[in-house]
């Protein structure tokens, strides 16, 4: 294998984990506030579906993108109004999330489907670029990738350098502690979950305009489901969020060129691959006493305040 | 602006009974205006989707045999969800029974191991062994979640994935049937490996019957048995049931058990019953939308079977909208969705008086 090859399969992993990172960022911050949002699919569906059409509409991908990250704060807003104003049961709450999502996402892509636009372009830096081995790894992503990276990096920093990160995880480790302390539980968890909606947003949104260039209803295929095994599989730590969605892209691509070889595998049992990958992943990483002390003391608790 | 909730001194039996109706009321006005949004007129909609079905004797038959399924799953998932456990995957195990029973249909076609005794073991045989495919695939995430204490929630949802691309692969390749034009398909069942048909038309299969027993029983379980009782404990007051002696581990198993059988026969039913046969898609999402059955019928298995007609008719009047009005299936998904939050709030309306203060800081 010719080492151009071989970094175009890699620009292909980086293309497959992104929407991932996205996702799962979004998802991380919202959990380590103690809000467990199952409704990223239909974030991420609705971010698809809405990107499209914006971009689509305007010609640009950037409105496309902020029309994506505008539909997946909208959903999360729903979601915080449900599970943080009215104390609703997350679980219930985020599956209805998704169902609504992806109905609603369908109905509104009606008149897309079979359009195609041009994907969005890659960075090229003259120079830096054309190196060999490295150069478009590093320097010729489209933008969403390092959007990503820098999401992941303020994120981290915003979580473990900051006061009000400091405050988001006390939130989310034990609500009734950070409201005697006088932290704003509720506001703290509404804001934290609109982030998450504004991050699947843009995951769904990167679906449609980068990744495959057209919108199909469903497409997320359970990607948002994914994202949220990830944040598990990450124990909650920014990072770990990249290396493991780099391993799904990985996967998903190794998956692909298979397919493509037919080594006589059935083909729906490699399509299967990436599910039985995070079931597998789920297990190595919630074993035991490790997961409960990564895991945010107070997720999935309703908080409401005493009177 | 804030939201203040205050709980309810007591429950009353008015307000546990007429939440799900002002939450049936509250999604179908919402619903009409999505549609309206959409530029269709919301009031034809609703004569389509809620009125026209009712009107019908054929359409009727196809409410009682939509609903079916619908049944058998959320009574099983009422089980897992009254003891706080997420068993979110029923559409999997839905496959892996339809899988398992359509098996032994597809063994026994052309009249194969009738032999001497004949062919009325093979009806049963098939209910049995697509109760256990179920069982058997719910037990998967059940045993991951007491072994390891992975998410049952997770799990169970990527082990839907594998059911649908399993069914996928078994009817294009050792199931298809091998003259049937390469359609993907398996043969067609005998007829005594099929459900009888209650009514004329051969829609009204005998699966509703066994729907209507299910969740018979199961209201006996839960207002009689002592294991109903301790369904329920577990879910509210899981310290409480700890020192009362009952063992959590083994009753994780037991409820995904009765949930994974329930919709491994409710896939059976499906296949022996309308379908007749395997395909590639033997569920229009009944998994899912039993979710919804379990929780608008505040899991019981009386407000189910209700509630399991309510969404069964969304279906029907779902298959009549694309027609008549071109709104596309989606919609029923949407309002589906809308329904479920619909009644989430409306169930928390019975516990709190919900109290909206402008101005005030959240």
């Amino acid at each position: 294998m010719t080492s151009e090859m071989f970094q175009l399969i890699l620009m292909t992993v980086v293309t497959a984990a992104t929407p991932l990172i996205l996702a799962a960022i979004g998802e991380l911050v919202t959990e380590r506030a103690g809000v467990l949002n199952l409704g990223v699919e239909g974030m991420m569906i609705m971010g698809a579906a809405l990107g499209f059409a914006g971009a689509y509409a305007s010609g640009s991908t950037t409105i496309g993108a902020l029309c994506g990250i505008v539909a997946g704060t909208l959903m999360a807003a729903l979601f915080g109004l449900l599970t943080i104003g009215l104390a609703i049961n997350q679980v219930a709450s985020g599956l209805a999330l998704t169902i609504f999502g992806l109905g609603l996402s369908g109905l509104l892509g009606t008149g897309f489907v079979g359009l195609k636009r041009d994907a969005a372009p890659q960075l090229h830096i003259q120079g830096l670029s054309d190196l060999p081995y490295m150069g478009e790894l590093v320097f010729g992503e489209d933008p969403f990738v390092y959007a990503a990276i820098l999401l992941v990096a303020g994120t981290a920093w915003f979580l473990s350098r900051t006061r009000a990160g400091l405050a988001l995880r006390a939130t989310g480790d034990n609500h009734q502690s950070a409201h005697a302390l006088g932290l704003p539980v509720r506001r703290t968890r509404f804001l934290a979950t609109l982030f998450g909606g504004a991050c699947a947003g843009l995951a769904g949104a990167y679906l449609t305009l980068a990744y495959t260039p057209f919108w199909s209803p469903g497409m997320t295929a359970g990607r948002g489901w994914i994202a949220l095994a990830l944040v598990v599989f990450a124990s909650w730590r920014p990072w770990r969020i990249v290396l493991g969605a780099l391993l799904f892209g990985g996967a998903t691509v190794l998956q692909l060129h298979a397919q493509a070889a037919s080594f006589g595998l059935p083909g729906q049992l490699l399509s299967a691959a990436p599910y039985l990958a995070t079931i597998v992943a789920l297990l190595f990483l919630s074993s035991g006493a490790r997961r409960n002390a990564a895991a945010p003391a107070a997720l999935g608790q309703p908080f409401i305040a005493p009177r | 602006m804030r939201i203040d909730l205050e709980p309810r001194p007591a429950r009353t039996l008015a307000l546990d009974i007429g939440a799900p109706i002002v939450a049936l009321v509250a999604a179908i006005i919402f619903g009409g205006i999505v549609i309206w949004l959409l530029g269709k007129s919301p009031t034809l909609a609703f004569e389509v989707y809620f009125i026209n079905p009712l009107l019908e004797g054929w359409s009727l038959q196809e409410l009682a045999v939509k609903a079916c399924p619908l049944v058998l799953i959320a009574v099983g998932l009422s089980f897992c969800y009254r003891a706080n456990l997420w068993n979110i995957g029923a559409e999997g195990q839905f496959i892996t029974g339809g899988l398992l029973g359509g098996w032994l249909g597809i063994l026994t076609h052309n009249e194969a191991y009738q032999g001497l005794i004949g062919g009325w073991w093979i009806l049963p045989s098939m209910l049995v062994l697509g109760a256990i495919g179920g069982a058997l695939y719910a037990l998967i995430p059940a045993l991951l979640r007491v072994w390891l204490g992975a998410s049952e929630i997770l799990t169970s949802l990527m082990l839907v994935y594998v059911a649908e691309l399993g069914l996928d692969w078994l009817v294009r390749g050792p199931f298809k049937d091998p003259e049937g034009f390469n359609f993907p398909q398996s043969v067609v069942f005998d007829d005594i490996a099929r459900l009888p048909f209650l009514a004329e038309g051969e829609r009204l299969h005998a699966g509703v019957l066994l729907a209507l027993i299910a969740a018979l029983i199961a209201a006996f379980v839960f207002a009689r048995s002592l294991f109903g009782f301790e369904v329920r404990l577990i879910g509210e007051a899981p310290r409480a049931a700890r020192f009362a002696g009952f063992d959590d581990r083994k009753l994780t198993l037991t409820v995904f058990v009765i949930s994974g059988a329930l919709a491994g026969l409710a896939g059976i039913c499906e296949v022996a019953g309308q379908i007749g046969q395997l395909t590639p898609k033997i569920s229009p999402g009944y998994g899912f939308t039993a979710i919804i059955v379990a929780f608008l019928g505040r899991l019981s298995p009386v407000g189910i079977l209700v509630a399991a007609l309510v969404l069964a008719l969304t279906y029907i009047g779902g298959e009549a909208a694309q027609v008549e009005l071109s709104l596309p299936s989606d919609m029923t998904r949407a309002f589906q969705g809308i329904l479920l939050m619909c009644v989430l709030v409306a169930d928390i309306a019975t516990r709190y008086r919900i109290r909206l203060r402008l101005g005030a800081a959240a």
